[in-house]
């Protein structure tokens, strides 16, 4: 039976990993290779490593950050930030990369999700969305871009949907409201676009302990990802999954 | 110097896990698309990522279907991996109209809903019965394992002649299949942590077990 995943990610600045809040106020959190290492041997099923000033800076995630990460981990690593076109993502392939996850520029221009599937194939073309919910009651969400500091006027469902129809893989589902908060996931969001699509979902922003992951599987999650627990550790990976078995729920031990 | 192992390269596929994976283990790669080396090397892994149709595409401009078909009848050495399995067979559901390598016999097909499509993650993969008693020896390739899938499309029913062991996923479907010193794999057993790179290192084992037959 196919288990439930767990992604460390590895928000990188300046080839340090760095968390903050709400994309925000970036804090050193350590060493890009040696974090892989560790959660690989703590049992993690996958390594996000997103380049958080890639964007900003107009250029594509650092490629000697990636080769240095992939050196050291035998399991899949999926890397986003800055990529602007399918020679952008196939540089971030080249270097060690096994999915590329694609934000901005897709939400900008969507066809750059079907370019890169055709040539790569969907298997690794993640839809990176960046969520934020517009109200409370009868919530809907709209996709911020630019690494949260622009809101737009797309529905975060819709453009998943569509994302998912251009050819991409898997949906890197982030809420910004709950992103570094450890304030549990925004479940309604996850819930709402795991019943939209047919590709796997992962569930991201604000887990702050092993009831959350429990919660976003409950919502629909293939996978769900964290960092700010795990590079504080509050919790190992290994303890999260230990505790997901215990509730029912396969994982790989 | 370091042992080497060949690596196909069909068009855009994703090669640097597979080159990293050899790495850790000692040995050096070398990346073509070219068939003499394909014929003639002792190491050589077909990996893919992509769609059947333009990596077989791709083999067929550079001369390497005939390669590959010529290295399974002489039982050289061959790792094939996710795409690289497909690829042995007839046809493909995903290229509808074009011809595999047709070494084995059989229609790759797609996962069909309510599965989440692409598979992606850890599934358990079960060996073939005749290894299952015998799984703790040093001689079976295919073991009880969790390894690493990424993939849409998949062959449901066992082929004949080959070893294989099977996953579930709506149903079973073939993970790895062997015979003589070839393993084709659905899974990324480069990808797959310690239990990917020790599958590696036992088809390394089997590569050496006799000489490469007479050209």
């Amino acid at each position: 039976m196919l288990t439930r995943r767990i992604i460390p990610c590895l928000d990188i600045d300046g080839g340090r990993v760095v968390k903050g809040i709400r994309f925000q106020g970036p804090r050193d959190s350590g060493d890009p290779a040696e974090l892989a290492a560790r959660y690989e041997a703590e049992g993690a099923d996958e390594i996000a490593l997103l380049d958080i000033t890639a964007g900003k800076q107009s250029r594509v995630a650092d490629i000697e950050t990636i080769a240095r990460v992939r050196a050291v981990l035998s399991i899949p690593l999926t890397v986003g930030g800055g990529v602007r076109c399918a020679d952008d993502a196939d540089r971030l392939l080249n270097a060690g990369a096994d999915k590329v996850g694609l934000n901005t520029a897709a939400a900008l221009r969507p066809e750059l999700l079907s370019e890169c599937a055709a040539r790569f194939g969907s298997q690794c073309i993640v839809a990176s969305i960046d969520a934020s919910r517009s109200t409370d009651e009868a919530p809907t969400w709209s996709v911020r871009i630019k690494g949260g500091d622009s809101a737009t006027a797309l529905d975060a469902i819709m453009w998943a949907k569509r994302a998912e129809a251009l050819g991409a893989g898997e949906i890197l589902l982030t809420s910004w409201d709950r992103d570094g908060t450890t304030s549990g996931f925004d479940l309604e969001l996850t819930s709402a676009v795991a019943r939209s699509v047919q590709v796997p979902v992962i569930a991201s922003g604000g887990a702050a302990d092993a009831w959350d992951f429990l919660a976003a599987i409950g919502a629909g999650a293939e996978a769900v990802l964290a960092a700010t627990i795990f590079h504080k550790a509050r919790f190992s990976v290994g303890q999260i999954k230990q505790f997901l078995r215990t509730q029912g729920v396969e994982v790989r031990l | 110097m370091n042992r080497n192992v060949v690596i196909i390269r069909t068009g855009s596929a994703n090669i640097a896990s597979v080159v990293a994976a050899f790495t850790r283990l000692g040995f050096s790669s070398t990346v073509t698309s070219i068939a003499k080396p394909v014929r003639e090397s002792e190491l050589v892994i077909l990996p893919g990522v992509g769609a059947f149709g333009p990596a077989m595409k791709a083999l067929r401009e550079n001369g390497l279907d005939e390669a590959l078909k010529w290295r399974l009848q002489a039982d050289r050495p061959l790792l094939a991996i996710c795409l690289g399995l497909q690829l042995l067979f007839d046809s493909s559901e995903e290229s509808p109209g074009v011809t595999g390598l047709s070494i084995v016999p059989g229609t790759v097909t797609r996962f069909v809903p309510p599965l989440r499509t692409p598979q992606m993650g850890w599934n358990q993969v079960i060996p073939p019965d005749s290894q299952v008693v015998g799984s703790s020896e040093p001689g079976s390739l295919l073991r009880p394992s969790w390894m690493y899938f990424a993939n849409s499309y998949c062959i449901r029913t066992p082929p004949p002649g080959w070893d294989c062991a099977t996953t579930e996923y709506g149903g079973t479907f073939v993970s790895a299949m062997q015979k003589g010193r070839t393993l084709a794999c659905q899974f990324h057993p480069e990808l797959s942590g310690s239990a990917g790179l020790s599958l590696i290192q036992r088809w390394l084992a089997l590569a050496d077990v006799k000489e490469p037959a007479p050209c």
